[in-house]
């Protein structure tokens, strides 16, 4: 069937911010099918609160709303847009829940819109547990018995009828948030309450273990004539017991028979046809039982999801422009095979090589946090890895993971067993520990419950490392060859030999091993693949085809982690975009498979392969390209910036000397010497007593923290010697450690610039809302910004410059400042892209990055259409989202160290009114009525009651422990007092497990662990109820409140900003 | 762990690989199938006698082998060629891969570049080829050279089994056995029908003997152009008895009707082939495994081309609908693949009354 041509406007609805269980590959999932239904000529109306996505271009839809994503914002959106039809399945289960929020307040009827690609009906069917195992039992499908409860005396009592264990799943949450397996009554009891609690809908399914059974995922799609096609079959390397987000996953499937796989296909093809998704993808998750062949279906997502981009990437065929196209009324046999061009899309993509999603944690980043894998998802990134042999693509997979924490070392083959027993972040590390150590395969699989087909693989793979010769020079070209297809990186013969990686790299080249790259096709090359899509191997023949233009090499950043996140492939895919358009070929290296810049429609050439340096300077042999972009991608390349210019490779933009002085403490000391600016007191440790030797001359409070982080990893805040002390004992930090005085109460400004290397054009002038102390990642901040003067604004700006020209930075530039009493300090200064520049360039309308690249390839600042006049008419919010539900038992509490996973923004006429909205986009709306709780530090306490005064002028009321109830009824408010969680009960801990208070405003006294303080917050994050934590955003909040009691104004599309922004430009050509 | 051997095609082409079956030489077309599951029901696919597989996925072997996964007694590719060939027991049984291949005494190699080979075979066409043990590269190319190639050979008799029954009730139907996967005849039995296979070259008036209801043709190797019997037989039986064939049996049925039968560039073989319904436009994930199809630029009257491939357009089905008389190019009875087409069984069988 041709396309609909009834709808003219579609409504489309993200994912919002990225957390854990949602993230990147809806940026990816939710572009594509933006560009796919423009392609076809509507109109594309997008609602979506995350600033640091493609999604969120102005390009990629015609309206684009960074708006809260819930009922209230959607509504007006609808009503001043009048969409047709509203496409539910792209922003994950933030989406979904927001579709069917709209549908049941009846919106959507009110104002004519229908609901594409899934109806409400079959969401309802997919995601209502007991529906959806009625449905399936009615069809003949297995499913694992279970019952839905509602309480925990009637999930104790169907656990019992069931048998222990018993798995549990929250109703409507999404990567199994407040799941997770009880074994025994005490378990049971208190995870069915926390899963009642997690359920939106206050309901949870109790279900029979299948824990230990080999897990497996189909990925459907199904057109509105029923043809329906597999897309791509994932196997769990990791079985039942540990979420898929979190599992170390292979695509195609590896140990399953074809009889076992055709059943789970007849059984896929059956849910989406019972389910009802008329069109789209779908997700269907089955668990096998080893032995007995048992096979029962788990779950199935009606909608675009992580695995679905996954199997887009894995196997070439995009789900999710398809789905989008299926959803206005194709059917598969009209739409092209993306890769082939002549082939259609109603086929089964088939693989000749092996794919492997490796999962990345941060579990450094929450002390406290459990780090045993669960059925609740704790990763926050991923990296996919393509190889011809499953050991080739998982020692890619290993590789491409860049760990910052530390795998456990076992020292006895005992250990290493026993630690595989439980599933952790780094089993795999402690499976190839546990193999030196002398276990056998069969002793892995014993023990881990993995697949003895995986572990004889890992087996093999280790095995083949050890026997590696002692030195580089024995390795001879047909024993590096030989190495590297039995799956080893350049890295692990470094490490094996002694040699390091450029070393490896560089004998290897010289002995003429170089890798083959061959196309991910779909179709194991039975025809031509027409879009380059590129993985390496070390085959006969390679298959890289060029043209004549000068090609142009971006280096993404690998795997989302907590610090480098989306941000970064947006400012990656903004240079691809430049440099296509400038008539560069982009060439674009990445193995995150959750990102626009690895979908092969982005660049002319895609290589996934990990951002390492063996990588790159395989793909620079086989490109020879004009440069290398490492200045967008965050910390992965621009590390590699000194050792691809020591290769010979031109590193474009600022030069890698001057990323050197940046980073290098010593020398950017030294410049900010030279240029008479001030830094806070700062010294350089190279050993924990000369950090403590340190600290004494720079004088206390200090800021700790290793040289080359990002994120703030390992950064932290000592007020004495004591703490100092405690720090280095903790995180045993190697290498050069920096010591600042930390600035008590200091404002914290950020500016993000460009500059040509004498030239510099200031893009935005940004505020923190919090004090210096919290990491700029987890700080609010504000454009522009509503504290600092005019003065103080112009001193800063010209600071900024100064550092520019000195740097010779060419390209985005980012400088952050502490301010405190009218004296700046020069924090640092970062020569590439900061995590800002997305929120900066939708903001202000300025396509930074664009600019950027014109600079990197040597236009200057007057050559480039930048606006004269950055006087906004709005102001913007951008607000950090934290993981802290995730989890249970680590202190919400902000620090140096980075810990938000995501971002939102607010944008509205007033700063009041903008903060507001950006706390509801990242899920912690502020209340209108209710009670607020209120702890403060005896410092902040003055400012405190001013806050509560206004809060209860706002109409709440207030609840505070002793002593700050004394303040504010000083002050004459009325005030209820409460006795602190260890002063016993009645405590406000149970107030707010009743429900019976809305907001928590509790500032930490000192930064030691406060038992009391940390438990009120993590009572707080436990409810679901906002948890502000400094006084800034504490004052910022009343100011909203009061300012979301007002009528809201019309949202204000992004394309209106950028509009205005190129009148700027054309009223005055750009002079800085 | 085992030694070299090498892999030639007769354009010149050259490849490594190692041994991992039985030693010596082997000649053959050289064919690849692109389906990623079922290596075991693959190789023991009749069809494929003459010719040399080359497995396109590259992890073969990984799941172990077991008796429920084969589609006749025996193996046989010429030779079997592989990217990596496991050797574990894993759910399909016991026995390893590579042993279950040494032991069945089939010349198999592994490590060979077979992306490189595909990519060959797709650009320059189907062509024979020769793997080895024993020889060097240039005795090998010219012995791929000066091999028989398979066009114009009728081997039908060499694949079919012995004539046997499968099923005890219901319509009587004779199958032609020109290589006959097992499942295919299991499906038919257990679809409702006495199945009475007999040799290819049985004659109209041996199968009129038997009174059947319907009468099946089977898949098979070789060139149906050269497979003049069957056609001999089944244009005497058109008209009087239902007739039902597949891949092979597909082709003779076009030939019977008037049809010509032509070489494809490189074969369809795998497990994912679209192919599209007249009726009513659906699409169906199809096994294929044929090097050659119907060409029917111009059916005569009373033939309805009722299939086509989505990947090429060529011919997928044919009916004759006043005959009581279609086929499909592909396998329903999948094994190894998707089960898409699964119900043509029981719309041929329950259509016999």
């Amino acid at each position: 069937m041709p396309k609909r041509t009834d709808i003219e406007t579609i409504l489309v609805l993200g994912s919002g911010p990225i957390v854990i269980g949602q993230a990147g590959e809806f940026d990816y999932s939710g572009t594509q099918a933006c560009k796919a239904l423009r392609e076809e000529g509507y109109r594309v109306v997008l609602v979506n609160s995350n600033p640091a996505t493609i999604m969120t271009d102005p390009g990629t839809a015609d309206r684009t709303y960074v708006e809260p994503l819930d009922v209230p914002s959607a509504t007006a959106i609808i009503e001043m847009e009048r969409p047709d039809a509203l496409l539910p399945t792209l922003g994950g289960q933030t989406g979904l829940n927001l579709a069917m929020a709209l549908s049941e307040a009846g919106v959507l009827d009110r104002f004519g819109v229908e609901l594409i690609g899934a109806d409400a009906d079959a969401i309802r069917r997919a995601e209502d547990r007991q529906v959806f195992r009625d449905c399936m039992t009615e069809a003949g499908i297995p499913v694992p018995e279970s019952e839905t409860v509602e309480s925990v005396a009637a999930g104790v009592a169907a656990a019992e009828r069931i048998g222990l264990p018993v798995i549990l799943r929250p109703a409507f949450t999404l990567g199994g948030e407040g799941g997770g397996v009880a074994r025994d009554r005490a378990e049971l009891e208190e995870r069915v309450a926390a899963a009642l609690d997690a359920s939106p809908i206050s309901q949870v399914l109790i279900e029979r273990s299948v824990i230990g059974w080999g897990e497996f995922e189909l990925e459907v799609m199904r057109d509105a004539n029923d043809n329906a096609v597999v897309v791509c079959s994932i196997e769990n390397i990791d079985p039942m017991g540990v979420h898929t987000g979190d599992s170390v996953t292979v695509a195609p499937a590896m140990t399953l028979t074809d009889d076992e796989l055709q059943r789970m296909r007849d059984g896929a093809l059956a849910v989406i046809r019972t389910v009802g998704v008329s069109t789209g993808g779908a997700n269907v998750q089955f668990a096998l039982e080893r032995g007995s062949g048992d096979m029962v279906v788990i779950e199935m997502n009606p909608r675009v999801s992580r695995s679905s981009a996954l199997a887009s990437k894995a196997t070439g065929f995009p789900i999710a422009k398809i789905a989008a196209r299926l959803a206005v009324g194709y059917t598969l046999d009209e739409l092209p095979n993306d890769i082939t061009q002549v082939t259609p899309a109603s086929f089964e993509p088939t693989l000749d090589y092996v794919a492997i999603k490796a999962p990345r944690f941060a579990f450094e980043k929450v002390p406290g946090a459990s780090t045993e894998l669960t059925t609740h998802m704790k990763s926050v990134g991923e990296v996919l890895a393509l190889g011809r042999t499953f050991r080739e693509a998982f020692g890619k997979a290993m590789s491409a993971r860049e760990l910052d924490g530390r795998p456990a070392t076992p020292q006895t083959k005992a250990d290493a067993l026993a630690l595989l027993r439980v599933p952790s972040w780094d089993r795999y590390d402690v499976m190839l520990r546990a193999i030196e150590l002398g276990a056998r395969p069969g002793e892995l699989a014993a023990a881990s419950g993995v697949d003895p087909w995986f572990c004889a693989e890992i087996a093999a793979w280790a095995q083949a490392i050890r026997e590696l010769p002692p030195a580089l020079a024995d390795l001879d070209g047909d024993g590096l060859r030989q190495a590297r297809r039995d799956g080893m990186t350049d890295r692990d013969i470094a490490a094996a030999t002694g040699a390091s990686e450029a070393e490896v790299g560089a004998h290897r080249r010289g002995e003429g091993v170089e890798p083959t790259f061959h196309a991910v096709d779909t179709c194991a090359a039975e025809f031509e693949a027409r879009t380059p899509y590129f993985y390496a191997a070390f085959d006969t023949a390679g298959e890289v085809t060029t043209d004549d233009r000068e090609a142009i090499v971006v280096l993404g950043s690998g795997p989302n982690r907590i610090g480098q996140g989306i941000e970064f492939d947006y400012c990656c895919v903004h240079a691809v975009e430049a440099a296509r358009d400038l008539g560069y070929a982009a060439i674009m290296v990445n193995c995150n498979p959750e990102t626009v810049s690895t979908d092969h429609g982005v660049s002319d050439r895609l290589y996934m392969e990990p951002v390492t340096l063996d990588t790159v300077l395989d793909v620079c042999a086989q490109e020879r390209p004009l440069g290398v972009v490492t200045q967008l991608g965050g910390q992965t390349p621009l590390r590699l910036a000194n050792q691809l210019e020591a290769a010979g490779v031109r590193v474009l933009g600022t030069p890698a000397e001057s990323i050197d002085v940046a980073e290098d403490r010593g020398r950017f000391g030294a410049l900010l010497d030279e240029l008479g600016l001030s830094a806070p007191p700062w010294a350089v440790a190279e050993s924990p007593d000369d950090t403590l030797a340190a600290a004494g001359e720079v004088g206390y409070p200090v800021l700790v923290r290793p040289s080359y982080v990002l994120g703030g990893r390992a950064m932290q805040i000592c007020d004495d010697e004591q703490q100092l002390r405690a720090y280095l004992e903790t995180e045993n930090p190697a290498g050069t450690l920096l010591v600042d005085r930390f600035l008590e109460g200091a404002l914290e400004v950020d500016v993000d610039a460009l500059s040509d290397g004498t030239d510099t054009w200031i893009a935005a002038t940004m505020e923190h809302v919090e004090a210096a102390g919290v990491h700029s990642g987890d700080s609010a901040c504000v454009l522009p910004p509503q504290g600092a003067g005019p003065g103080l604004i112009d001193e800063l700006e010209r600071q900024s410059r100064e550092i520019a020209s000195a740097l010779e930075a060419v390209g985005l530039l980012n400088v952050q400042f502490a301010v405190r009493d009218g004296h700046v300090y020069v924090i640092e200064a970062n020569p590439r892209a900061s995590r800002t520049v997305p929120f900066v360039a939708k903001a202000t309308g300025v396509p930074l990055v664009r600019h950027a690249l014109r600079l990197m390839l040597g236009a200057q600042i007057p050559d480039l259409a930048l606006p004269a006049e950055r006087r906004l008419g709005h102001v913007a919010v951008k607000e950090a989202v934290l993981p802290f539900a995730r989890f249970p038992g680590a202190d919400p509490v902000l620090g140096p160290e980075m810990k938000a996973t995501g971002e939102v923004m607010g944008i509205a006429g007033s700063f009041a009114e903008a903060f507001a909205k950006a706390q509801r986009g990242a899920g912690q709306g502020l209340p209108r009525e209710g009670a607020v709780f209120i702890s403060a530090r005896d410092a902040d306490k003055p400012e405190m009651v001013a806050v509560a005064a206004r809060l209860a002028a706002s109409g709440l009321s207030l609840v505070a422990t002793d002593g700050t109830a004394r303040a504010i009824g000083a002050a004459g408010l009325e005030v209820t007092s409460v006795r602190k969680i260890s002063e016993g009960s009645p405590h406000v801990g149970e107030l707010i497990g009743r429900g019976e208070i809305q907001l928590v405003l509790n500032t930490p006294r000192g930064r030691g662990t406060q038992t009391d303080g940390a438990a009120i917050r993590a009572a707080a994050v436990r409810a679901g109820i906002p948890c502000i934590t400094t006084l800034e955003a504490a004052v910022a909040a009343a100011d909203a409140i009061r300012a979301d009691a007002r009528p809201p104004a019309p949202p204000i599309a992004l394309q209106d900003i950028a509009a205005r922004a190129d009148l700027a430009v054309s009223a005055a050509p750009a002079h800085r | 762990m085992s030694e070299g051997a090498l892999l030639v095609l007769e354009d010149g082409l050259v490849l490594p690989g190692r041994s991992v079956g039985a030693p010596g030489t082997a000649l053959g077309e050289m064919v690849f199938t692109t389906g990623m599951t079922g290596y075991q029901e693959a190789v023991t696919d009749p069809s494929y006698l003459g010719q040399i597989l080359c497995f396109a996925a590259p992890m073969i072997g990984n799941y172990g082998t077991g008796p429920a996964h084969v589609e006749s007694d025996r193996v046989w590719p010429e030779a079997v060629v592989m990217r990596v060939a496991g050797d574990r027991a894993g759910s399909a049984g016991p026995v390893g891969w590579r042993s279950w291949l040494a032991e069945q005494g089939v010349i198999a190699i592994a490590d060979v570049d077979t992306r490189t080979l595909v990519r060959r075979l797709r650009d320059n066409g189907a062509m024979r080829g020769a793997v080895s043990t024993e020889l060097g590269a240039d005795e090998l190319i010219e012995a791929a050279r000066t091999h028989p190639p398979l066009d114009g050979r009728d081997i039908t008799a060499d694949a079919a089994g012995p004539p046997r029954t499968l099923g005890a009730d219901g319509p009587r139907v004779v199958a032609f056995d020109c290589g006959m996967k097992r499942s295919i005849g299991e499906r038919l039995a257990a679809s409702g029908c006495r199945l009475e296979i007999v040799p290819p070259s049985t004659t109209a008036d041996e199968v009129l003997a038997r009174d059947p209801d319907g009468v099946f043709v089977s898949n098979g190797p070789g060139d149906p152009g050269a497979v003049d019997g069957v056609v001999t037989a089944l244009r005497q039986l058109l008209g009087d008895v239902p007739v039902f064939g597949i891949c092979m049996g597909h082709q003779l049925l076009g030939r019977a009707l008037g049809l010509q039968t032509e070489k494809l560039p490189f074969g369809h073989r795998g497990a994912n082939h679209p192919v599209q319904r007249e009726e009513d436009g659906g699409v169906e994930i199809t096994v294929q495994n044929h090097g050659y199809a119907v060409a029917a630029e111009q059916a005569p009257d009373g033939v309805v081309v009722t299939r086509r491939s989505l990947f090429d357009g060529s011919v997928e089905g044919l009916a004759a609908p006043e005959l009581d008389a279609w086929s499909v190019q592909y396998h329903p009875e999948a094994r190894p693949g998707p089960h898409d087409a699964g119900y043509l069984f029981s719309r041929f069988v329950s259509a016999l009354g």
